[in-house]
């Protein structure tokens, strides 16, 4: 029954975040908690020859202060890559940095301090005597990998880590021999700093006496990490090592990945034997979070004259910073050129690419994680390749997308698409934006001499990652399920248990939503719970817009459990056969089919279940189911948007007069969450065609290492986006659901970007687009 | 060196020996224990910290915990009375204008006092007036929404 699946229900996790109650890391408080800080090296490539902590230590209120070596002999090991391509050098990487080994980037952990509070901890930072030997730095993504390039690490030889390609090199070269066309493009996706309003944050707390510890990390995958701190870090094994993650303030990414603190501050709780919470400084999140993005690309497409695409060449050189970060090696390979397709049919695919090492932060998932890079390059060559064969860009779009019965389609990219309808997307959009009547008002504006400009794009999304027998393939360490379980008490109230992570998804209420509907009770009476490997069983969590897709599908399986149990215990109790038995959609009564007077309470069941007074002979008593979920593949959402943008021509100011977005997730369990998801990406997209960049001088100093200074999209910058949703069900899940958390993202970016390209009449600029960039573009007489 | 300062916070006094450099946020968050006050950026640009100082909202990171000494301050827990949500906090519920909820007690002291005495406040005056309260989840398009309902109501 649907009942509140489809249903805009309203947030239960609300009224503790609007009233200042939300339990973030930050405000845990224990007695006798310490405070640490982290020495952060200011160079961006340097040898540590010598850390002198003396006076630190004499400071009032420091309770102790720890070298990199310490803590290498204190048994801390390397933090790990957990994604690994064939032939990958992975270079070693200490969470806080030994005498004798060098810091690769600004912000790399070089001692730790221990004090009564923060104030006295940053305090005896300063106090710190480090002597560095400073090394050359390597800053470019594609330059780092010259032979005059300064070298990061022994093992990486030219600075490059792996190496990959993917698709069909043949049929790419034939089709670019007999092309009618080739369009080409130089273009940078730029670093970007992901900035979640919570910065992170991480306690601990040793027991002494159980020889247990427990740890609050702001993670969007608690148990993924006590993995890591267990195998790799920490040396704690998994059985004495509680991970919890509870409000988590966004994550957008940067909050999947395992960090140099979350190794530090167990271990000093340990050592000192004192619960002790850091807290990062927003400029320690701009030093030490990983970042996004960062791709030089070369991108080539081959065209018939009739325009219709037949290759596509990209070679990439994927920045990846100066270590790899857990999961980074993903995010420019089975993340991306697995994408190049786009929402077309394009035979002749060949990708190729290098992660690169060089004296920055390290760059890992950042909401869209490869699919927006992916969507960056081959919807802007769309735009080169329409104008080239004279086509609108819908119609160029049009002529090439793969239709609604060649679904399952096979790409050339290793991905099987699941569902779709990419004509009805363009449909919906071209109705929702009126574009007949963009375009004559995109002439009359331009008969005044206006620079104003339509940008359009459709985009693909793989979410949802992965069956773990193709993750593993394909390299990584973990494996892509989801776990799910489902407690019923015996008052008949629910916890669900799952084990994606919410950090602002709303999953309290989507996932209640879906068990509610299951097993047909009152949302109010099912609570979920998440986010504690203390409570909830092993689970993957959140990142990849997997949550509904596969944490989704592992609570329906636990729910279907739960019925048939309940069903046998009723058919037992009521002397009737199991078959003949029923849920009642209508009284949520467990009855005898087509006999409403005959039926059990939910509650009676559940009751029924505990007491074991009187339940068939083969079942066990109780009434709790868990399902390990392992999807089919990955789901496809997909998306066609258009903006339309004004460029003031005196200063090159951009403004967004409007934006419209068509997206497909399939079902939809809650319009209202999956809409704010969806706007919010957008805002998100936008800001990195328009504001963010995250930029190194050549010194490896991080210039945009503040808010002041990185430009994050604010509230007086939009237009309220318009949007609209086209629904075929995913059939890998048995919700039908796709992804919905990165499409907006993934999709925005490119869309802005063409929209001023347009406005402006050239071939193509570098992002941001800011108004100084702009406005040099007019000067140069390039603008209409 | 420490020096006293007495603050009025939801009501309650609030007194204190401190080190100088304290502070209001963390006068607020460590010695009164209030911690739906979030800290988000170190710059004042992202006002998650902010709260209503004498009247005014201010982002209390960028305050001296000593020049608050004899204030009044209000702070999100502040906010509710009677156990009945402010209608800013029942319009953001409603209007889903949160996600992860960091931002949003920063969000709402600051948009309270935007809407005072302004009940048909404009898109306009909205998003210009809270360009100093970032949020990265929601796109701000609900949090427009929930003030301008919340204005409407008073």
């Amino acid at each position: 029954m649907s009942k509140y699946i489809g249903a805009s229900v309203k947030r239960v996790e609300d009224p503790r975040f609007v009233q200042g109650k939300g339990s973030y890391v930050a405000n845990l408080h224990r007695p006798g908690m310490a405070s640490v800080a982290v020495l952060r090296s200011p160079h961006a490539h340097a040898r540590v020859l010598a850390v002198d902590t003396a006076e630190a230590e004499a400071l009032d209120g420091v309770i102790a202060v720890f070298t990199g070596q310490q803590l290498v002999d204190g048994g801390v090991g390397h933090m790990p890559c957990g994604w690994q391509v064939p032939d990958i050098q992975v270079p070693e990487r200490w969470p806080v940095v030994p005498v004798g080994d060098a810091v690769r980037h600004v912000g790399d952990s070089v001692a730790v301090v221990v004090a009564e509070n923060a104030y006295v901890a940053e305090d005896a930072l300063q106090l710190i005597d480090v002597e560095y030997e400073e090394l050359p730095v390597s800053l470019d993504a594609r330059a780092t990998t010259s032979d005059e390039a300064a070298q990061l690490h022994a093992n990486c030889p030219n600075n490059t880590s792996y190496a990959w390609a993917l698709g069909d090199e043949e049929a790419k070269d034939a089709a670019f021999a007999a092309a009618a066309h080739v369009v080409e493009l130089d273009l940078v996706n730029q670093r970007l700093i992901p900035n979640a309003m919570e910065p992170r944050a991480c306690a601990a707390q040793w027991d002494a006496a159980m020889e247990e510890m427990t740890v609050w990390t702001t993670s969007q995958n608690p148990h993924p990490i006590r993995l890591l701190l267990a195998a790799f870090t920490l040396g704690i094994p998994e059985n004495k090592l509680r991970v919890i993650s509870p409000d988590v303030g966004g994550g957008f990414g940067s909050k999947i990945f395992h960090y140099p603190e979350e190794v530090i501050v167990p271990w000093v709780a340990r050592e000192v034997n004192r619960p002790i919470k850091w807290v990062a400084s927003r400029t320690e999140s701009f030093m030490t979070d990983s970042q996004g993005r960062d791709h030089v690309t070369n991108v080539r497409m081959a065209i018939e004259e009739d325009g219709t695409i037949t290759g596509l060449h990209v070679q990439t050189w994927a920045d990846q910073g100066a270590y790899l970060s857990t999961f980074a090696p993903l995010i420019p390979t089975a993340l991306y050129i697995t994408l190049l397709s786009g929402l077309y049919k394009i035979p002749g695919i060949w990708g190729e690419m290098w992660g690169t090492l060089t004296n920055t932060v390290p760059v890992d998932a950042y909401r869209g994680a490869g699919r927006p890079e992916a969507s960056y390059l081959l919807e802007r060559i769309m735009e080169l390749g329409a104008a080239k064969v004279g086509m609108d860009p819908i119609e160029f779009r049009r002529k090439n997308l793969i239709q609604k019965e060649d679904f399952p389609y096979q790409t050339p990219v290793a991905f099987q698409y699941d569902s779709g309808d990419y004509v009805a997307l363009f449909d919906t959009l071209e109705e929702l934006s009126d574009y007949a009547g963009l375009k004559e008002e995109r002439e009359r504006k331009r008969a005044k001499g206006k620079l104003w400009g339509i940008g359009l794009s459709g985009c693909i999304e793989a979410s949802g990652p992965a069956p773990s027998a193709v993750a593993g393939s394909l390299g990584s360490a973990v494996g892509f399920w989801e776990s799910g379980s489902v407690r019923v008490h015996p008052s008949g109230k629910v916890s669900v248990f799952t084990g994606s992570h919410s950090h602002g998804q709303g999953h309290e209420t989507t996932f209640a939503q879906v068990v509610a509907d299951e097993l047909n009770i009152d949302i109010g009476d099912v609570e979920v719970i998440h986010g504690d490997t203390g409570r909830v069983p092993f689970g993957m969590g959140t990142y990849g817009s997997r949550s509904a897709a596969v944490g989704g599908s592992a609570l329906v399986r636990s729910a279907e459990k739960i019925r048939e149990k309940m069903i046998r215990i009723a058919a037992h109790q009521m002397e009737a056969d199991p078959d003949d038995v029923e849920f009642n959609d209508e009284t949520g009564q467990i009855q005898v089919k087509g006999a409403p007077d005959t039926g059990m309470g939910f509650g009676d069941v559940a009751f029924a279940a505990y007491t074991a007074h009187n339940i068939p002979g083969d079942i066990e008593p109780g009434l709790e189911e868990s399902a390990f979920y392992d999807p089919a593949n990955f789901t496809f959402p997909n998306s066609a948007h258009l903006a339309v943008v004004s460029i003031d021509r005196d200063t090159g100011e951009i403004t967004l007069e409007k934006y419209f977005a068509v997206d497909d997730v399939g079902n939809v369990i809650n319009p209202m969450i999956v809409n704010g998801q969806l706007v919010g990406g957008v805002i998100q997209g936008v800001g990195q065609a328009l504001w963010e960049h995250g930029i190194y001088d050549e010194q490896g100093q991080l210039v945009t290492g503040s808010m002041m200074d990185y430009a994050m999209p604010r509230a007086d910058a939009f237009p309220a986006i318009e949007t609209d949703r086209i629904e075929t069900p995913s059939p890998h899940n048995p919700l039908g659901v796709k992804g919905a958390g990165e499409m907006g993202t993934i999709a925005a970016t490119v869309t802005v970007a063409n929209a001023v390209v347009d406005a402006l009449g050239i071939e193509h600029m570098e992002m941001p687009l800011t108004a100084e960039k702009v406005w040099h573009a007019i000067q140069s007489s390039n603008g209409h | 060196m420490q020096v006293p300062v007495k603050i009025t916070i939801n009501g309650q006094d609030q007194s204190a020996e401190l080190d100088p450099r304290t502070l209001l946020v963390d006068f607020i968050r460590e010695t009164a224990g209030l911690t739906g006050t979030n800290i988000g950026c170190d710059t004042s640009q992202c006002g998650s910290c902010t709260v209503h100082l004498d009247g005014l909202a201010v982002k209390s990171c960028t305050v001296l915990a000593v020049q608050a000494d004899g204030s009044d301050v209000t702070t999100i827990e502040g906010l509710a009375e009677d156990g009945q949500l402010h209608p800013m906090q029942q319009a953001f519920w409603d209007e889903h204008g949160l996600q992860c909820g960091f931002c949003t007690p920063g969000m709402i002291m600051a948009a309270t006092k935007l809407v005072e005495g302004d009940p048909a406040i404009s898109e306009e005056a909205i998003r210009h007036g809270l360009e100093g309260n970032m949020c990265r989840c929601t796109g701000y398009q609900n949090i427009v929404n929930a003030v301008k309902a919340a204005a409407a109501v008073g």
